[in-house]
């Protein structure tokens, strides 16, 4: 049973592996039909007595169709690299490469995303872009910035002031996710997935859950997931709140910094008074989903009306500040076409024009009851996207209230079915999107013919968009970077995992 | 300007007068075991944990490993185990940390002369990540804002290390982050400390038998803090920092 639209249940047996040869023709095919290549990622594995790449491809369609391509290769084999023609495939096919040593060939820059495997303290091994010339000099940042933030290492590549072209490494938060998801039962790694990316664990946790429930046939109450969007929604707003927090301090608009920070506290404080943690932890599990009592109901309600007026308040402060107008307007673009040929995804892609959101498009129970509105921006710079944020917390209010005020659903948490010795679905490949605060977070889970987990893919919505930062910089002032990065406000460790 | 007055109006006095006093309603904080008796051969908890957090005979949960999911409490058919609102979790003693029946509470932390002389009056912080989920980040992150405002005690977080009194570990040390961690450590002056945040700082915590893990650094450099959760509730940081360095209300 379909637990939400925007899970996706293949059944392999029915579909074999094709060559790395025609799985890459088919991808083109797809692509130049103007799908929308949602994740490509491979498993190596032995079969046979031989090793080989499994790889899997998931697009979507115009219509809002899932489908999926596999192909396979035996070790030591190639295929033509997707990224020549469709720059959408660059992260994947690297990352493909770096874990399974498939090689896409002509792919124009193989490099490492995340210096894994035997690769782990061998940043140095692969160089930077190098520009020439007199009046060239380099900046490096990082791993270690300045502030409380996670490491990455920024390669900036200037004219003078401006930034001809910067160059993103990460990799240093890389904890081996994947692998550690295999080594639990699978129906019991809700407290693992919280701690992938420890700011997004409402979104994690919730396509986790779905993918399982969809694998083990779980039935699920349409409440127990209006409770999971509830909780989803107030992680949009606390995040938006942190990263506007953040714009403010970046550009010295102290008041901004000051009331944004006390305005995310009451919302993660009322997420902690439902779930007993401030980012969401233990709300969500397989089968369930803590409960709201009516004094939590009403609780929640005066919380997100109390914090309805006051956001409105200061973000008509922010915009009309003309230090802020300065520093924001015009500064980093991403034009639609950009965003679109690097594939970028989430709040940054709409900031762009984009119109792509998985809880407008692949709505599923939760979105078809109470549907989310599609925010766009036009002008794609920093601007653009603190103003999505701005918009987009407004509207994740204006949903929840919605929702906590219809007396007609009873969202107190019904009895949980128990899941932990649910067996999954033989030889099946289960893949969900939920719509986090950055974007889809996208879960790939396959099983074996004894129905154990092969494979625990995880992408975070950063991993594509941090080549739309690096875009964002060029010929912009390299003092300008803090607050570019901070309007992106990407995930390091979900890059990393 | 008139806007802005009214902003600051209906932002009002947001601080927390004595932080640790404070009641973070709903909070999963400290774990309580009762004297009840196990059913036999049970170890339904032992399962449940994530992080083996729990050994048996008699239940003890060891809070640096501990992520304060709740997944034990439900599945006792004793009962045994709940969690309340404390978030008193910090100790200087590796060992203290671990909670059982006969062992309720994390003992006190003992007021460090040295430090209070030394530091008690400004201490400079420099964060780094290793590895870290930008949980334990975003909480490093809200010490500072209008609520907790650690500021206030002379407590900071600096950005180099060269003005630095310590460091605050997050994370369970990425291999990849392992040389960084190192040279950040080796910039900051004698005398300095370090403090782990996070079970992943104390124990590794969820990543702990992770290959990509290397946590050699903290074989070389004790800490002189440990402050558990997952991520830390900047309550328990707060009142752990006071009470190490002797800072009264």
């Amino acid at each position: 049973m379909k637990t939400s639209k925007a899970v996706l249940i293949a059944d392999l047996r029915s579909s074999p592996p094709k060559s790395s040869y025609e799985f890459s023709h088919r991808c083109a095919d797809s692509l130049d039909a103007g799908d929308h290549l949602i994740t490509l990622f491979g498993r190596h594995e032995k079969s046979n007595r031989h090793w080989g790449t499994i790889v899997t491809a998931v697009f979507q369609t115009a219509a809002g169709e899932l489908k999926v391509f596999r192909g396979q290769a035996e070790d030591g084999k190639h295929y033509p690299s997707l990224t020549h023609t469709y720059p959408v495939a660059q992260i994947f096919e690297r990352e493909l490469w770096e874990q399974t040593g498939l090689q896409p060939d002509g792919h124009p820059w193989l490099k490492p995303v995340r210096f894994e495997g035997e690769r782990q303290q061998r940043m140095t091994d692969y160089p930077f872009f190098k520009v020439r010339g007199r009046e060239v000099h380099e900046v490096g940042v990082g791993p270690i910035h300045a502030g409380v933030i996670e490491p990455g290492h920024f390669r900036f590549m200037c004219l003078g002031e401006k930034v001809h072209h910067l160059e993103i490494q990460l990799g240093y938060q890389h904890r081996g996710v994947e692998a550690l998801l295999l080594r639990r039962p699978p129906m019991a790694l809700a407290s693992t997935v919280e701690s992938i990316c420890g700011d997004s664990s409402v979104a994690y946790t919730w396509g986790y859950c779905a993918a399982v429930e969809a694998l083990s046939n779980l039935p699920v109450s349409l409440e127990t997931d209006l409770l999971r969007g509830i909780a989803l929604e107030m992680e949009r707003i606390a995040m938006h709140v942190a990263t506007l927090n953040g714009l403010a301090t970046d550009v010295a608009f102290l008041q901004g910094g000051g009331t944004y920070g006390r305005l995310r506290t009451a919302i993660i404080n009322a997420t902690q008074r439902v779930c007993g943690n401030r980012f969401g932890r233990g709300w969500l599990r397989p089968g369930r989903a803590r409960g709201l009592t009516e004094v939590l109901r009403q609780d929640l309600i005066q919380t997100l009306t109390a914090f309805a007026r006051d956001f409105t308040e200061i973000n008509e402060l922010m915009l009309a500040s003309l230090s802020v107008k300065a520093r924001f307007h015009g500064t980093g673009i991403v034009s639609t076409k950009t965003a679109q040929e690097l594939g970028l995804v989430g709040v940054v892609a709409r900031a762009s024009g984009v119109e792509i959101d998985t809880r407008v498009q692949l709505p599923g129970r939760v979105y078809e009851r109470f549907p989310a509105e599609l925010i766009t921006e036009s002008s794609g710079d920093c601007w653009a996207r603190m103003k999505q944020r701005m918009r987009e917390a407004d509207a994740s209010v204006q949903w929840l209230l919605k929702v906590l005020e219809d007396t007609a659903l009873d969202l107190s948490g019904s009895a949980a079915p128990d899941a932990l010795g649910k067996p999954l679905a033989p030889e099946t490949l289960c893949l969900s999107l939920i719509e986090g605060t950055r974007g889809p977070v996208v879960q790939v889970l396959e099983t074996s013919s004894q129905g154990q987990l092969l494979h625990y893919k995880v992408q975070d919505p950063s991993l594509p968009n941090w080549f739309g930062l690096a875009m964002a910089l060029r010929d912009n002032d390299i003092s300008d970077f803090p607050i570019c990065n901070k309007s992106f406000d990407l995930s390091y460790c979900g890059n990393d995992l | 300007m008139i806007k802005s007055i009214l902003v600051r109006k209906s932002q009002g006095s947001q601080y927390i007068p004595d932080l640790r006093a404070a009641n973070p309603i709903g909070f999963r904080g400290k774990p309580v075991i009762s004297e009840a008796a196990c059913a036999n051969g049970c170890n339904a908890c032992l399962a449940a944990c994530p992080s083996r957090a729990i050994t048996l005979d008699p239940v003890r949960i060891d809070m640096g490993r501990c992520v304060l999911c709740g997944d034990c409490e439900p599945v006792c058919p004793s009962e045994k185990l709940s969690f309340n609102n404390d978030f008193k979790l910090a100790s200087t003693d590796r060992d203290a940390l671990t909670i059982s029946s006969a062992h309720p509470d994390i003992d006190p932390i003992k007021v460090s002369e040295a430090l209070h002389k030394r530091f008690g009056r400004s201490l400079k912080l420099r964060s780094v990540s290793a590895g870290g989920c930008n949980g334990c980040e975003m909480e490093i992150n809200a010490l500072s804002n209008v609520n907790f405002d650690l500021g206030r005690y002379g407590i900071d977080m600096v950005a180099s290390p060269r003005h630095a009194d310590g460091l605050v570990l997050s994370g369970p040390i990425s291999r990849n982050m392992a040389d960084a961690l190192q040279i950040a450590w080796d910039a900051i002056p004698e005398p300095k400390l370090v403090i782990a945040v996070g079970a992943c700082a104390i124990s590794g915590g969820i990543f702990a038998e992770c290959n990509e893990v290397d946590r050699t650094f903290l074989d070389k450099f004790k800490p002189a803090l440990y402050i558990p959760g997952c991520p830390t509730h900047p309550l328990s940081f707060i009142s752990g920092i006071l009470d190490l360095l002797g800072i009264a209300d």
